[in-house]
C-alpha cells in the first residue's frame, strides 16, 4: 500500500497550507460541507474507521452518539495527548502534516454540530504547539476556518490546548477535567463524554491519527477507505516502532500486514543481528508477546487473536539481551508515577508492585514475591475506574506467564542474571543513529 | 485474604507529598504576561475561565522560572478561582517547578525504548558529570536534572528535554559531556532540536 497519511511528510515546507493545497488538500471538507452532517456521520460509519486512540472504537458511532437537539453548545476534543509508551505517531502527523488534522477536526465539528474544537496537546510538545498554532492562522486566513467557512454559513474554531505532563490526560474523561483546568483524573460514567462532556455539554473525543483519516474518507469514498485493509480493519495504519531494531520510526501500512513484515521489513530487523526475545504490540500497557507469534496480522482482531492488542500501534522490539524483570520493573516505574490516585487499586497496587520488582531485581526476592505480584495484580484487574489499572499490571503479568524462570533466577541467583554488557551498550549499538 | 508479607512504606513514597510552598517574591504577571493570559482566556467560554489555569502557570514560569505561593495566590485571583484549586493543578502536573531551577533544567526520558537504548547510561553520566541527584541543581545554579517519563519520541531515544520546551535527540551516554559544554557556551543552539528540525538542518535522512 502506497502511503497516504505520511506520502508527503519528508517534503521540505510540506507542512505549509500552500503544500496542502497542492496535494488537494481542504476538498473533504469542501465535500462535507456540502452535506448534512448526518450523511457525513453515514460516510464514516461506512468506512468502518475505527479509533486510533488505543480502543478501536467505530468513530462514525461515537459521533452518533452525540445527541442532535441538545440545546447546549457540543465540543469536539482532540486527543494529542500521545503519552502511552511508545507512540509518536500523532507527534509526526502534527509536526508534517497539521492541516490534514485541522480539516479531520472542522469536518468533526461539522458532523456532530459543534463550532469549537480543542486539541489537547500533550505539555511536551511544545514545539508542535507552535506548528499547529501557525497552521491554524494560515487556515484562517484562508478562510477554512472562522466565520462562514467556504460560505456555507459554517462556523467553527479551533485551538490549542497545552497540557503539562501527565499521562493520564489521554484518558477521555480524564482529558476533560484537565481541559476545564483541573487534575486529570477520570470521571465516573456514565453519563458518557457524547452526551454530558465537555463542561457538561455533549462532546466527542477522537484521536489524532483517526481525525486525520476523515478527510481520506470524504475525498476517496468510504468504499476505497474500507478496501485498504482486511474486513472491518479498514484504513491506513501508522506504527511505531522503537527499541531494538535498526531502523526505528514511523511506518505506514494496512492493517494486511503481520509483525513480522513490521519488524524484520519496515525496521530493518533487530539491530546488530540478534535474536528476538519479545515484543510489546500496542504500547507499554499491552501484553507482551514471544517470537512465535509475530507472524500475526498487525490489526485490532488480528492481534487480539494472538492474545495482545493494536492498542495505539507502538511495537516496542526487544532482543535477547533485554531482562523481562527489568522490563516489568521498568514499566511499573512508568505506571507508579502516572497513577492519579483517585482509586485504590491502581495507587496502591502500583507502587507494591514496583516496590517487589525492585526488590526481585536487585536480587533480594524471594519465590513467593513472584506469587506475590500475581496476587496483587488480581487485586487491580478489573477493580478500577479507568482501564489504567488493566494496563499497568499487564507488563507484570504477561512476563510472568512468559518469563517465569527469569524471576526464578533472580530470586535464585540473588541478582540480575541478564549479560552484563548489554545496559553498558546503551546507544552505542550497531541501531544507533546520531 | 492478606497478602503481604513484612513490607513498610518506606519514607519518600506514602508520606504525604504537600510540601510547606516557596512564599517567594510578591508575584504579578507583567503586563505583557498578562495581555497573553487574556488572549488565551478568550479561547474558552467567559464563565468557564479556569481552563486557563494551565497556561497561566506556565506564564508564571516563564516569568521567574518556578511556582511560588504568591505566584498561585495571584493566578487563583486572575483566573478568579480559589487558591487550592490552582494548588492542586500545581501538584498534580510534573512540569511545573516548585522549587527554584538551574538555568538548563534538563530532563531525562527514562522509560522502555529509551531505556532499551541506554537512558539509563545517560542519566548516571548525568549525574556523575553534574555531581547532583535527579531533582537537584548542580552548585553552578546551571543545570538541573529530572528524569521524565515517555516524551513521544522513542524512535530517537534516548531523548531529553531541556526546559519543558527543547528537544535532544539520540543522546549516547558517551557525548553527555559534549552536550553539556555546548550547552554552556551556545545555550539552546547546542541542542539538536525535534525530529523536523533535525531534517532540516541535515537534510532527509530516513526516518
Ligand atoms: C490511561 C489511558 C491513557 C490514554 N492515553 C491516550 C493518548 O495518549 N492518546 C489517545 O489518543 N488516546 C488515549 N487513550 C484512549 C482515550 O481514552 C480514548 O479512547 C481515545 O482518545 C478515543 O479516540 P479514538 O476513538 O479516536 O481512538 C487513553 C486511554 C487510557 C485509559
Ligand atoms: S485506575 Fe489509576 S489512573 Fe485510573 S482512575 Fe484509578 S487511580 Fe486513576
Ligand atoms: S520512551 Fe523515551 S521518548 Fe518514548
Amino acid at each position: 500500500m502506497d502511503p497516504v497519511l505520511t506520502s508527503h511528510i519528508r517534503e521540505p515546507n510540506g507542512h505549509t497550507l500552500e503544500a496542502y493545497l497542492r496535494r488537494g488538500g481542504y476538498s473533504g471538507l469542501r465535500k462535507a460541507l456540502s452535506l448534512p452532517p448526518g450523511e457525513v456521520i453515514e460516510m464514516v460509519k461506512a468506512s468502518g474507521l475505527r479509533g486510533r486512540g488505543g480502543a478501536g472504537f467505530p468513530t462514525g458511532m461515537k459521533w452518533q452518539f452525540v445527541p442532535k437537539d441538545s440545546p447546549k453548545p457540543k465540543y469536539l476534543c482532540c486527543n494529542a495527548d500521545e503519552s502511552e509508551p511508545g507512540t509518536f505517531k500523532d507527534h509526526v502527523l502534527m509536526e508534517r502534516n497539521p492541516h490534514l488534522l485541522l480539516e479531520g477536526c472542522a469536518i468533526g465539528c461539522h458532523a456532530i454540530g459543534a463550532k469549537v474544537a480543542y486539541i489537547y496537546i500533550r505539555g511536551e510538545f511544545y514545539h508542535v504547539q507552535r506548528v499547529l498554532e501557525a497552521a491554524i492562522e494560515e487556515a484562517r486566513a484562508a478562510g477554512f476556518l472562522g466565520r462562514d467557512i467556504l460560505g456555507s454559513g459554517f462556523d467553527c474554531e479551533i485551538y490549542v490546548h497545552r497540557g503539562a505532563g501527565a499521562y493520564e490526560a489521554g484518558e477521555e474523561s480524564a482529558l476533560l477535567e484537565s481541559l476545564e483546568g483541573k487534575r486529570a483524573q477520570p470521571r465516573i460514567r456514565p453519563p458518557f463524554p457524547a452526551v454530558v462532556g465537555l463542561y457538561g455539554c455533549p462532546t466527542a473525543i477522537n484521536n489524532v491519527e483517526t481525525l486525520c483519516n476523515v478527510p481520506l474518507i470524504l475525498t476517496h469514498g468510504p468504499e476505497w477507505f474500507a478496501s485498504l485493509g482486511p474486513e472491518k480493519n479498514g484504513g491506513p495504519k501508522l506504527y511505531c516502532i522503537s527499541g531494538h531494531v535498526e531502523k526505528p520510526g514511523v511506518y505506514e501500512a494496512s492493517m494486511h500486514v503481520t509483525l513480522r513484515e513490521l519488524i524484520y521489513g519496515y525496521a530493518g530487523g533487530i539491530r546488530g543481528g540478534r535474536a528476538l526475545k519479545a515484543v510489546i504490540t500496542g504500547g507499554s500497557s499491552t501484553p507482551v508477546i514471544l517470537p512465535g507469534q509475530i507472524d500475526a496480522q498487525a490489526s485490532f482482531d488480528g492481534l487480539l487473536k494472538a492474545g495482545s492488542m493494536l492498542g495505539s500501534a507502538a511495537i516496542i522490539v526487544m532482543d535477547d539481551t533485554t531482562c523481562m524483570v527489568w522490563l516489568a520493573e521498568n514499566l511499573l516505574h512508568f505506571y507508579r508515577h502516572e497513577s492519579c490516585g483517585k482509586c485504590t487499586p491502581c495507587r496502591e497496587g502500583t507502587d507494591w508492585l514496583l516496590k517487589i520488582l525492585h526488590r526481585i531485581e536487585a536480587g533480594d526476592g524471594s519465590m513467593r514475591d513472584i506469587d506475590l505480584l500475581l496476587s496483587v495484580s488480581r487485586n487491580i484487574g478489573g477493580k478500577t475506574l479507568c482501564p489504567f489499572g488493566d494496563a499497568a499490571i499487564a507488563p507484570v503479568v504477561s512476563t510472568i506467564q512468559h518469563f517465569r524462570h527469569e524471576y526464578e533466577a533472580h530470586v535464585r541467583e540473588g541478582r540480575c542474571t541478564c549479560p552484563a554488557e548489554w545496559r553498558e551498550m546503551g546507544n552505542r549499538g550497531p541501531g544507533a543513529r546520531a | 485474604m492478606t497478602f503481604h508479607p513484612e513490607m513498610r512504606y518506606e519514607e519518600g513514597l506514602h508520606v504525604s507529598r504537600r510540601e510547606r510552598r516557596d512564599e517567594g517574591e510578591p508575584f504579578a504577571f507583567t503586563p505583557e504576561n498578562r495581555q497573553r493570559l487574556e488572549a488565551i482566556a478568550s479561547h474558552y467560554p467567559p464563565e468557564h475561565r479556569r481552563s486557563a489555569v494551565i497556561p497561566a502557570l506556565y506564564l508564571v514560569q516563564d516569568q521567574q522560572g518556578y511556582v511560588t505561593a504568591s505566584a498561585i495566590r495571584h493566578v487563583a485571583s486572575v483566573i478568579g478561582c480559589t487558591e487550592a484549586e490552582v494548588d492542586d493543578v500545581v501538584t498534580y502536573y510534573a512540569m511545573f517547578f516548585r522549587k527554584p531551577v538551574g538555568r538548563y533544567v534538563i530532563q531525562v526520558c527514562r522509560t522502555l525504548s529509551c531505556a532499551l537504548r541506554g537512558a539509563e547510561r545517560v542519566a548516571a553520566e548525568l549525574k556523575r558529570a553534574l555531581g547532583v541527584e535527579v531533582g537537584q541543581t548542580d552548585p553552578t545554579g546551571t543545570f538541573t536534572l529530572m528524569e521524565m517519563e515517555c516524551l513521544g519520541a522513542c524512535d530517537r531515544a534516548p531523548v531529553v528535554m531541556v526546559n519543558n520546551e527543547l528537544w535532544h535527540e539520540c543522546q549516547s551516554p558517551d557525548q553527555v559531556g559534549a552536550m553539556l559544554d555546548g550547552l554552556r557556551e551556545k545555550g539552546p543552539a547546542a541542542l539538536t532540536g525535534c525530529h523536523l528540525e533535525v531534517e532540516k538542518k541535515r537534510g532527509p535522512a530516513g526516518p
